[in-house]
């Protein structure tokens, strides 16, 4: 694997840090005028998705790591593994619910989710930036109300809980932005 | 009003449009125009010779923490080796040496592999030397001269002196002039910054500069300008070390808005410790395996035959007028960053 030095420290650069795979976030250069240099990194770990701060001399280096964002459609949860499929080349991975974490609720089967790849092992999983779903169970609402105001929770086919608006019912078809949770629409085919 | 560009244009390289146009607007043109001048007229009004020294040497500083540009003049069989200036100082104090008496000057300064968002390789800096000024007296020079500049785009709050000891105490609770590595290296693990023992090791001058950068700086300058003096000897760069207290050097250096602005001393004329400190940085670049440096001859001669007692600053203009202007980046005062040139 390529060695990365400090100021090729780019937003998007993969590297291994503590063994484990890292993208960097934000890089800032620190010098004082007589002093020496560092670099203020903002690091994502990959595995665990938590944001550290670490500092480096200017100059320093660390080793890159082989990470790839690959497209893969949703298939199905076997109760064990939910699977994924590369759909130019049929190739499929299974990820346990583990890696795929709170991303779950939003799966959809055949929806084309990222898979991010550490030596061709699953990481983590992307879902869409907007779902499509059915609602499976929320109160009636208020006869009458239109839109606006407080809201109810819905529960939805994959699980996830959202908060939509009073006029919208059981067996609706909604669009959720899965990236804040919230309700967008209903979903007219 | 933007060009159109042709598919079979010279100007069209791999499908991208070629970005020719500045990194900053017309109006910080102007704004940079006001600067200069006003910084000419504060310094024509007090007598202070504006003069120009070269940018190319066949001598640099020694200082391991600065990276120089290395240029081949060729003339016939004559070749020479010349340097960028990292700063216009040795030049300048040859100059006061001579007997030129109070100058300035604005010019460019080079820096090699420093790019961010405070830092351009080629920037500008404005220089000054007073004879027969203390750093008391030149530090309040500076804080006139910051008066004027700011006076018509945002009146500053009065500004702040303060030693480097009593913010480095505030802000870390750490005493900066006597290194004990326990409770350093305790106060950085308490404070999240696990790479500091890694990096800083038993170095009590990059402890400093860890320190400093990342857990004071920041605060210091909001919406004044703060003034950091009597600097630990360790980082007394070509400042004359207090003669009361030799644990302390007589520099000074500026911030605003937790950015470093200017760097002054209470000039060292000793050639035999200026000499001194020059090998003491040549050792230090050996260590570090760093490009070597001969020590500038010319100089040190001009030390010797004697320079007049006087204090001295550099300010890094792209930044005041970064903040002049409001903008969060350098590079939106240059006309054309590295990026663009």
């Amino acid at each position: 694997m390529a060695i990365y030095s400090t100021n090729e420290f780019k937003a998007g650069l993969k590297i291994m840090l503590d063994n484990d795979p890292c993208a960097i976030i934000e890089n800032e250069f620190v010098k004082p005028g007589k002093g020496q240099a560092f670099n203020r990194v903002k690091i994502r770990n990959l595995k665990t998705g938590r944001v550290i701060e670490r500092t480096f001399k200017s100059g320093e280096s660390l080793e890159g790591a082989d990470v790839a964002d690959v497209e893969m459609q949703y298939l199905y949860n076997d109760g064990e593994y939910r699977h994924f499929m590369v759909p130019e080349t049929y190739e499929q991975y299974q990820i346990d619910d583990k890696t795929v974490g709170d991303v779950r609720i939003w799966l959809k089967e055949q929806d084309i989710c990222i898979v991010t790849l550490w030596n061709d092992a699953p990481l983590a999983v992307t879902p869409p930036n907007f779902v499509v779903l059915t609602i499976t169970e929320t109160d009636p609402g208020v006869r009458g109300d239109t839109s606006g105001g407080g809201g109810k929770p819905a529960k939805l086919e994959s699980g996830a809980v959202v908060r939509v608006p009073l006029f919208v019912q059981t067996g609706e078809i909604i669009k959720v932005d899965t990236r804040t949770g919230e309700y967008v629409s209903r979903f007219k085919e | 009003m933007f060009p159109v560009l042709k598919n079979n244009s010279v100007l069209q390289t791999s499908g991208a449009e070629i970005t020719w146009r500045p990194t900053c607007n017309i109006a910080d043109l102007r704004l940079r125009a006001q600067l200069l001048a006003a910084t000419r007229a504060f310094f024509a009004s007090r007598s202070v010779l504006e003069v120009e020294t070269p940018v190319l040497a066949p001598a640099t500083g020694t200082d391991p923490q600065l990276a120089f540009f290395e240029t081949h003049y060729q003339f016939g069989k004559e070749q020479q080796t010349l340097f960028l200036q990292t700063s216009p100082e040795f030049a300048m104090k040859r100059l006061l040496a001579a007997g030129s008496g109070s100058i300035f000057q604005i010019c460019k300064a080079f820096r090699n592999g420093e790019a961010g968002r405070f830092h351009n390789a080629e920037f500008t800096l404005l220089e000054w030397y007073r004879i027969g000024f203390d750093l008391s007296q030149l530090m309040e020079e500076v804080a006139q001269l910051f008066g004027c500049w700011f006076a018509t785009y945002q009146p500053l709050r009065p500004t702040q002196k303060n030693t480097y000891s009593e913010v480095f105490k505030r802000y870390t609770g750490l005493d900066a002039l006597c290194f004990d590595f326990e409770a350093y290296s305790t106060y950085a693990l308490a404070q999240n910054l696990t790479d500091a023992v890694r990096i800083c090791g038993h170095e009590h001058s990059l402890w400093l500069d860890f320190l400093f950068s990342l857990q004071v700086q920041p605060h210091l300058g909001s919406n004044h300008l703060e003034m950091v003096y009597a600097y630990p000897a360790c980082q007394a760069s070509l400042a004359r070390l207090n003669q009361q207290d030799s644990r302390i050097a007589e520099r000074v250096e500026l911030f605003m808005h937790g950015i470093e602005l200017g760097n002054g001393f209470f000039e060292l004329n000793d050639a035999d410790e200026q000499e001194q400190r020059f090998e003491n940085e040549q050792a230090l670049r050996r260590q570090k395996k760093l490009p070597s440096v001969a020590k500038d001859l010319k100089f040190l001669a001009a030390l010797q035959s004697g320079l007049p007692d006087c204090a001295g600053i550099a300010i890094g203009l792209d930044r005041v007028l970064m903040l002049l202007s409001g903008n969060e980046s350098i590079e939106h005062v240059l006309s054309f960053s590295r990026y663009r040139v």
